[in-house]
C-alpha cells in the first residue's frame, strides 16, 4: 500500500508541477513565437501558436532601432545603479537596525514598510513638479531616486531579517581576534549576509528594470527613457495594426537580462550558508 | 604572557543593577584560574569585562602592567574560545585559523607556518580544507582553540569550551585543554558553571554569587575549607549534607544522633545555638564495614534508597529540618539552581556495604570532617583560615540582597 502512495505522491506532484508551469510559461511562449513571426501572420485575424515561417526580422529590426538601444542603455544604467546604491545604503542601515538598541528603531521599520505600501502613482504629479523645479526632470538621477526610495524599504526588510539570523559571537569573535568594527564588517558580517544582499539586490534589480508609470511620467527623451516607457512608443505607421512582432520581441529582448541575471544569482542565494557557525 | 589584575570591578546596566559587584581578582602570569557559579552569577560578563566586549563600570582591570579599561579588544591581545565556538562558516579550517594571523597582516610564509603548527598540535591537519560545516562537534572546538593558540596572546579566555559537546567528549576535551594549557604556560581564564571542570581545571578557583566573589582559593582549599555555606555546598558532587545542629561541650546534637566534635572547633561553635552543620557524603562510612577502631561517632538511621555504583554506595536518608533553617537551606538550594523537594542526608559507602533500601543502618560518621555553619550569615565558623585561600567576608548576605540576575 505504501509503495502505491508513493506511487500517487509522484504522479500528483507532477501533475501539479506541469499545470503550474503551464499557466506561467505560456504567456511567455506566446511572446516568444510571435517574436518569430512576419507582419503578415500578426496582422491576420486569428493567428496560430507556432510562426508558419519563422523569421529574425523583427530582431533584425529591433537591434537597428536607436530608440530601443538607447532605451536599452538607459534601463540597465539606471536599474543598475540603483540597485548598487539601494544595497549599500540598506546593507548599512539594515545593520544599525539588526545591531543597535535606539531610540525610534520601531518608528524607521514601520515608515520604512509604510514607504513600501504607498501607491507609485500618487507620487507621479508632485516629483513631475519637483524634479522640473529641480532639473531632474528626464534625467537618470531622476529615475534613480524614486527607484531607490521605493526600493530600500524591501531591501532594509530583508537584509535586517539576515542580519539578525547572524550570531552576534561572530563579530565579537572578529574583535578579539584583532579586527576594527569595519573590518568584521566587511570581512564576517557582509560575507554570511551575502545571500540576504544577493536578495534585496535582485528584489531591486527587478523593481527598476520593469517600472513602468515613473519612467513614462518623468522622462521626455530616449536620453533617460528605460525600455517599458520606450516600447509604449512603438506605434508603426498603421494605428490599426500595432506592430505587435516587434512588441513581443522587445519584451524577448528585455526578459533575457532578466533570467540570466536570476540564474547567475541563484546559485548566490544558498540558504544556511551560516550553518556551521555555531553549534548546530 | 601577562598578569591579569581586576581591582574592584563592578558592572552595573542601566537599570542600576549590578552583575558584577565589587570584584578583586589576581591572576598570575601562567595560572589557570577558574571563575564559576551558577547561571547569573556574573561569571560571563567578568570574562567578557576582561576581554573588552562589555564596558567596566567601575574598577580597573590590569592586563601586565596596563589599564585596559578604555581599550578596544583589539587592542588587548587576548585570545578568546566562545561557548559556540563563533567560526567563521564562510572561511575553511586554514582561513579560520589564519584569520587573526591575516588581519595583522602577516606575511603568507609566516601564517602558513603558524597555521600548520596550530594544526598539528590540536590534530586537524586533514580537515584544514573542510568548512566548520561540516566537522563534528569536537573537531569545532579545536579549531576554536586552533584560532586562539595561533596567535601569541597574552593570555587565553576560555566562555564555558565544553557546555556543547557531550559527555565523554566533554572529558577529553577537558584534558586536551590542561595539557595544552601546561604546554604553552599561558595564563588562562575560563568560565565555567561545571564544579567537575573547576576542580579539575583549575590552579586557583573563584566562586562567583550574583555577582559577588564569595572564595578564590586552590581546588583542595574549596573542598576542604569551604569559606561559607554556598561555595560548601556548590564545590563537590554530590554536595555536601547541611543539617541543623546544636552544640553543647563537645557534643554536636543533629537529627540522627549526637556526634563528637574535636575540641577547637566545639569551641568556635560555643553559645552559638542553632547552626548548620556540613559534612560531605565520604565522611560517612557503614558502621559494620568500617570496623571498630575508627575515632568518630556512630548513630542509627533507615535508609530510603540506595545507589550502588560498583566501587561506592549512595545512600539516602530524610529528615526533618526545624523550620529556623529549613528556609536558609531552602534558599540555598534555590541558588545552587536545585530543585530539592524534601531535606535529605546523601552517605557515600564503601561498595561492600550490605545495607539495602527501608533497612536500619548503623552509619559512622567522621566528626573531625564537619563544619559549622552560621545560619544568618552562612560563614563557615570553623574554618581553617590558613589554608582556605581568599575568603571574602559578607559575600553570601551581599550577593543575597541582589536580586537574581537574568541568564
Amino acid at each position: 500500500m505504501a509503495a502505491a502512495n508513493a506511487t500517487r505522491d509522484k504522479v500528483g506532484t507532477w501533475v501539479g508541477f506541469v499545470l503550474i508551469l503551464v499557466w506561467c510559461l505560456l504567456p511567455v511562449a506566446w511572446i516568444l513565437s510571435l517574436s518569430f513571426k512576419g507582419t503578415d501572420e500578426t496582422a491576420a485575424g486569428s493567428p496560430q501558436f507556432l510562426p508558419k515561417d519563422a523569421t529574425l526580422q523583427n530582431y533584425r529590426d529591433i537591434l537597428d532601432n536607436p530608440d530601443f538601444l538607447d532605451a536599452l542603455r538607459n534601463s540597465f544604467g539606471i536599474a543598475a545603479i540603483s540597485t548598487l546604491l539601494s544595497v549599500i545604503f540598506a546593507t548599512l542601515a539594515a545593520y544599525a537596525i539588526a545591531r543597535l538598541e535606539f531610540r525610534g528603531k520601531r518608528a524607521v521599520l514601520s515608515l520604512a514598510l509604510a514607504i513600501a505600501m504607498f501607491p507609485v502613482v500618487s507620487l507621479v504629479g508632485p516629483l513631475f513638479d519637483m524634479w522640473r523645479t529641480f532639473g531632474l526632470f528626464n534625467t537618470w538621477p531622476g529615475l534613480i531616486i524614486p527607484y531607490m526610495s521605493f526600493t530600500l524599504p524591501l531591501a532594509i526588510w530583508t537584509l535586517s531579517a539576515f542580519f539578525r539570523e547572524i550570531p552576534w559571537e561572530m563579530e565579537q569573535a572578529a574583535q578579539v581576534d584583532g579586527a576594527t568594527s569595519w573590518q568584521a564588517f566587511r570581512k564576517v558580517i557582509v560575507p554570511l549576509a551575502a545571500p540576504g544582499v544577493f536578495t534585496a539586490a535582485i528584489l531591486t534589480f527587478f523593481f527598476a528594470w520593469n517600472e513602468f508609470v515613473l519612467a513614462i511620467s518623468l522622462t521626455s527623451t530616449t536620453s533617460s527613457r528605460t525600455v517599458p516607457a520606450q516600447m509604449s512608443y512603438f506605434v508603426g505607421p498603421d494605428p490599426f495594426n500595432p506592430p505587435y512582432g516587434q512588441l513581443a520581441t522587445a519584451s524577448v529582448v528585455v526578459t533575457v537580462p532578466i533570467i540570466i541575471i536570476v540564474l547567475l544569482f541563484q546559485r548566490k542565494i544558498v540558504a544556511g550558508l551560516t550553518s556551521g557557525a555555531v553549534k548546530g | 604572557m601577562a598578569s591579569i589584575d581586576m581591582r574592584n570591578i563592578v558592572k552595573k546596566y542601566g537599570d542600576g543593577f549590578p552583575a558584577v559587584n565589587d570584584v578583586s581578582i589576581d591572576v598570575q602570569d601562567g595560572e589557570f584560574m577558574i571563575l564559576v557559579g551558577p547561571s547569573g552569577c556574573g561569571k560571563s560578563t567578568l570574562l567578557r569585562m576582561i576581554v573588552g566586549l562589555e564596558d567596566i563600570t567601575s574598577g580597573d582591570m590590569m592586563i601586565g602592567e596596563k589599564r585596559v579599561n578604555d581599550l578596544a579588544p583589539r587592542e588587548r591581545n587576548l585570545a578568546m574560545v566562545f561557548q559556540n565556538y563563533a567560526l567563521y562558516p564562510h572561511l575553511s579550517v586554514y582561513e579560520n585559523i589564519a584569520f587573526p594571523l591575516r588581519l595583522a597582516k602577516a606575511p603568507n610564509a609566516e601564517v602558513d607556518e603558524k597555521v600548520r603548527a596550530a594544526s598539528k598540535t590540536l590534530e586537524l591537519d586533514e580537515h584544514l580544507e573542510r568548512k566548520p560545516g561540516n566537522l563534528s562537534g569536537g573537531q569545532r572546538q579545536r579549531v576554536a582553540m586552533g584560532r586562539a593558540i595561533v596567535r601569541e596572546a597574552d593570555a587565553f579566555l576560555f566562555d564555558e569550551p565544553l557546555s556543547n559537546l557531550d559527555a565523554k567528549l566533554r572529558g577529553q576535551m577537558r584534558t586536551e585543554i590542561s595539557r595544552l594549557q601546561k604546554k604553552l604556560g599561558i595564563t588562562t581564564v575560563y568560565v565555567t558553571h561545571d564544579q567537575t571542570e573547576a576542580m579539575t581545571l583549575g590552579d586557583r578557583v573563584a566562586v562567583l554569587k550574583r555577582g559577588v566573589l564569595q572564595q578564590l582559593a586552590t581546588p583542595r582549599e574549596l573542598y576542604e575549607n569551604p569559606g561559607n555555606l554556598f561555595v560548601a555546598g556548590f564545590i563537590g558532587s554530590p554536595p555536601m549534607n547541611f543539617l541543623p545542629v546544636t552544640v553543647e561541650g563537645t557534643a554536636a546534637k543533629m537529627p540522627f544522633g549526637s556526634v563528637e566534635l574535636p575540641r577547637e572547633k566545639a569551641e568556635k561553635a560555643a553559645g552559638k545555638g542553632l547552626l548548620i552543620a556540613g559534612i560531605r557524603p565520604e565522611h560517612f562510612e557503614d558502621a559494620s564495614v568500617k570496623g571498630d577502631a575508627p575515632p568518630g561517632s556512630t548513630f542509627r538511621a533507615t535508609v530510603e534508597v540506595v545507589e550502588w555504583l560498583g566501587n561506592e554506595t549512595y545512600a539516602y536518608i530524610p529528615f526533618e529540618a526545624p523550620p529556623e533553617v529549613e528556609e536558609q537551606l531552602r534558599q540555598l538550594e534555590r541558588d545552587l539552581d536545585g530543585e530539592a523537594l524534601h531535606t535529605q542526608l546523601v552517605v557515600s559507602l564503601d561498595g561492600t556495604s550490605r545495607i539495602t533500601e527501608g533497612e536500619e543502618a548503623e552509619i559512622w560518621v567522621d566528626g573531625s570532617k564537619i563544619h559549622l555553619f552560621d545560619p544568618s550569615t552562612g560563614e563557615n565558623l570553623t574554618v581553617d583560615q590558613e589554608h582556605a585561600g581568599r575568603i571574602v567576608g559578607h559575600a553570601m548576605a551581599d550577593a543575597a540582597e541582589q536580586p537574581a540576575a537574568a541568564g
